[in-house]
């Protein structure tokens, strides 16, 4: 996989291509994106689990993972968005919107929870609809259009909640129908005593789906060319339009996801909830391997990034670090696993030309 | 495999086996710098709090409250916050019980989304203390009891004080988004206030104080009416002060909470009051609580709230006070 042979698709690839050749296992597994992520990872894990006795028991891990999984729930879609040359910074006000629809839904018009799931995901869809359109339609930065989409969805959320419930919270959702049902599959927890929670199981088979769609179908080549060059991929009968709405498509309905999963957990939701996480996904992305400027990139490295965020949240109060300085060294681990990332890159690369 | 692949293989595995130590190392440092030697207090008692807080001037009169009670009764205490965050605190209070601390301090502003946490402290054991927010609800959390004041009360108090003061039209500046404590607080003001009328004034909040200030200006410059503000956060005080001063409006001003800025405003009669809720005790108290229940099954409050608020700091109490406020205790 990688930039080179996606532009070459979809025409035909001469039988013998010089840039696949002669690459050996170990060089092959060193130019992977997501190699420097994992390198990244395993130094965070070694960190905390000689600075905190539990990080490495069942318990902890559970609490860590969880925290990874609902960034890394998001980090796939946002990464593959990002391969295909975009960026949402509507993805995290998103999980807030469409947890608070599905929480209005269910106690203002007392509807069942399922239905209620369907319509939050249709919701979050047009969203990605509104956000995909725009930016082709216009030719507008997508850092743009998807900060006004975000800024319009903080009003309404606090405006809308604020008029119809009176406060800045939808609580009560445990009491709607269906509940117990829904929160088996998108809230409950496996592996007791221990609580890992089914988000990471959700986390996984996204990163796994998001994997198979990007490296083994036409969609998967389609996203890197029209993120690497759109206008050569275009003239090789690329559908770029649709490609990249489709990926902001598959970004809000990801995020309805998360913020069903959201509301059940917590049985509320308050109309501030995920602002400020935009970021962090795109962070997990870039952590991850994929580059800010489109084109190339890994769903699995995204992932990666996510684990690499969720160690470091969870590992800075296990290990006892004064609360004050937590950004410091959640901005310390980060720059560092991202070095670690972009110079075994490089090598790997400098390996490859010579 | 070729020759010259393998040694570059090897070459890059050399570099990255060489970041990552270098990469702990640095961390490590930076670690052992700021905080305590973990394995040197092992034996110790150590008691987890867990707030919503965001390090600002409130909170950070509270940690210092909850780090004092530990040094005090030689217990180790752990306090994190959320920045306001429920999914984030509900992980962190699932962090503490994985590391099965003795006591369990939480500030609960969300209390449907700390449920499930809370239950699980609870069946590992783990004695609760609420403070701050969730008065409401430390009973059903299986709580000692709570910490702190009552929303409604303090903001009526205020409300009753703006009213003394001959006030009739009150802006309430609302400074977090989603934080349930500040409305109720701004609906008090409105019981205590009448038959005077509240506005609410949703704001950028302590990240963002210049455009904070900016809108607090504005509307004091749309509606002259305005003759009464009233802020929930020091910070916000203070900015509220400066929009008072730039809307050149008459308007009194008083405070939720203390900084020293808005202590030597309330001495130099810039600020009219500020309602104390005195947060230093809201860290300290649960600690000391905590590890009366631990060493002596002590349960404090029988089943009431303990109340540290709402306290009036105005003139006449405020130069007392100003020397502890800049001490960072007040």
């Amino acid at each position: 996989m990688g930039a080179a042979d996606a532009k070459a698709a979809p025409s035909q690839k001469p039988p013998a291509d010089e840039r696949l050749a002669g690459a050996g296992l170990v060089a092959r597994v060193l130019q992977r994106p997501e190699i420097g992520a994992l390198a990244g990872a395993i130094a965070v894990f070694v960190l905390f689990t000689s600075t905190a006795s539990t990080f490495a028991s069942p318990d902890g891990a559970a609490v860590w993972l969880d925290v990874a999984a609902n960034f890394g729930i998001m980090a796939v879609p946002v990464a593959l968005l990002m391969i295909g040359g975009e960026f949402d910074l509507s993805a995290g006000v998103m999980v807030g919107s469409t947890g608070l629809v599905l929480g209005l839904l269910v106690t203002e018009l007392d509807m069942n929870i399922w239905p209620a799931i369907v319509l939050t995901l249709l919701f979050g869809a047009a969203i990605g609809l509104t956000n995909g359109v725009m930016v082709v339609w216009t030719g507008l930065p997508s850092f743009i259009v998807t900060l006004g989409t975000f800024f319009v969805l903080q009003g309404v959320n606090l405006g809308v909640t604020t008029v119809i419930t009176g406060t800045v919270r939808v609580a009560d959702i445990d009491l709607a129908g269906g509940f117990e049902s829904a929160s088996k599959l998108f809230a409950s927890t496996f592996g007791a005593p221990h609580n890992f929670t089914v988000a990471v199981i959700w986390w996984i088979a996204l990163t796994v789906l998001g994997t198979w769609l990007l490296t083994r179908t036409r969609f998967g080549n389609w996203t890197f060319a029209a993120g690497g060059n759109p206008v050569a991929a275009r003239s090789v009968g690329v559908p770029v339009a649709f490609t990249k709405i489709t990926l902001f498509v598959m970004t809000s309905t990801t995020a309805a996801l998360l913020g069903v999963m959201t509301a059940l957990s917590l049985r509320s939701v308050q109309a501030g909830q995920g602002i400020g996480n935009e970021f962090r996904y795109i962070i997990a992305a870039v952590v991850g391997g994929c580059l800010l400027t489109g084109g190339y990139g890994s769903v699995i490295g995204a992932s990666i990034g996510a684990l690499i965020m969720g160690m470091a949240e969870i590992g800075i109060p296990f290990s006892g670090w004064n609360s004050d300085w937590r950004f410091l060294f959640l901005g310390i681990i980060l720059v560092l696993a991202v070095l670690l990332n972009t110079s075994i890159r490089r090598r790997a690369e400098e390996a490859r030309r010579r | 495999m070729s020759a010259p692949t393998k040694r570059k293989a090897k070459w890059g595995a050399g570099v990255l086996a060489l970041v990552v130590g270098a990469a702990a190392l640095a961390i490590a440092a930076t670690a052992s710098a700021t905080s305590g030697a973990e394995s040197a207090q092992a034996q110790r008692i150590t008691i987890a709090m867990v707030t919503h807080g965001d390090g600002g001037s409130f909170w950070s009169v509270a940690k210092k409250g909850a780090v004092q009670a530990g040094k005090d009764l030689g217990v180790t205490v752990r306090y994190s916050e959320s920045n306001n965050d429920p999914k984030r605190q509900a992980q962190l209070i699932d962090a503490a019980v994985s590391q099965k601390v003795a006591g369990l301090a939480v500030s609960a502003p969300n209390p449907a989304a700390l449920k499930n946490s809370l239950a699980r402290a609870r069946k590992a054991g783990i004695p609760i203390i609420t403070l701050n927010s969730g008065v409401g609800f430390f009973k059903q959390f299986g709580a000692i009891t709570h910490v702190g004041q009552t929303e409604t009360v303090a903001g009526q108090g205020a409300g009753a004080k703006f009213k003394a003061s001959g006030a009739k039209k009150l802006l309430c500046v609302i400074h977090e988004q989603a934080n349930i404590g500040l409305n109720q607080r701004c609906a008090g003001a409105k019981a205590g206030f009448r038959p005077g009328s509240v506005t609410n004034l949703q704001v950028a909040g302590t990240g963002d104080i210049t455009t904070t200030k900016n809108q607090i200006q504005s509307k004091l410059q749309a509606d002259r009416s305005i003759d009464a503000v009233l802020a929930l956060n020091p910070d916000i005080a203070i900015a509220a002060m400066d929009a008072v001063r730039g809307a050149r409006s008459n308007a009194k001003l008083a405070t939720f909470d203390l900084s020293g800025d808005v202590v030597s405003a309330i001495k130099s009669g810039r600020i009219l009051f500020a309602v104390d809720q005195q947060q230093y005790m809201q860290g300290y108290l649960p600690v000391v609580f905590l590890y009366l229940y631990r060493i002596n099954l002590n349960t404090v409050g029988g089943g009431l709230p303990v109340l540290t608020g709402p306290g009036f700091v105005d003139q006449t109490n405020a130069s007392r006070i100003e020397a502890l406020a800049k001490k960072g205790t007040r």
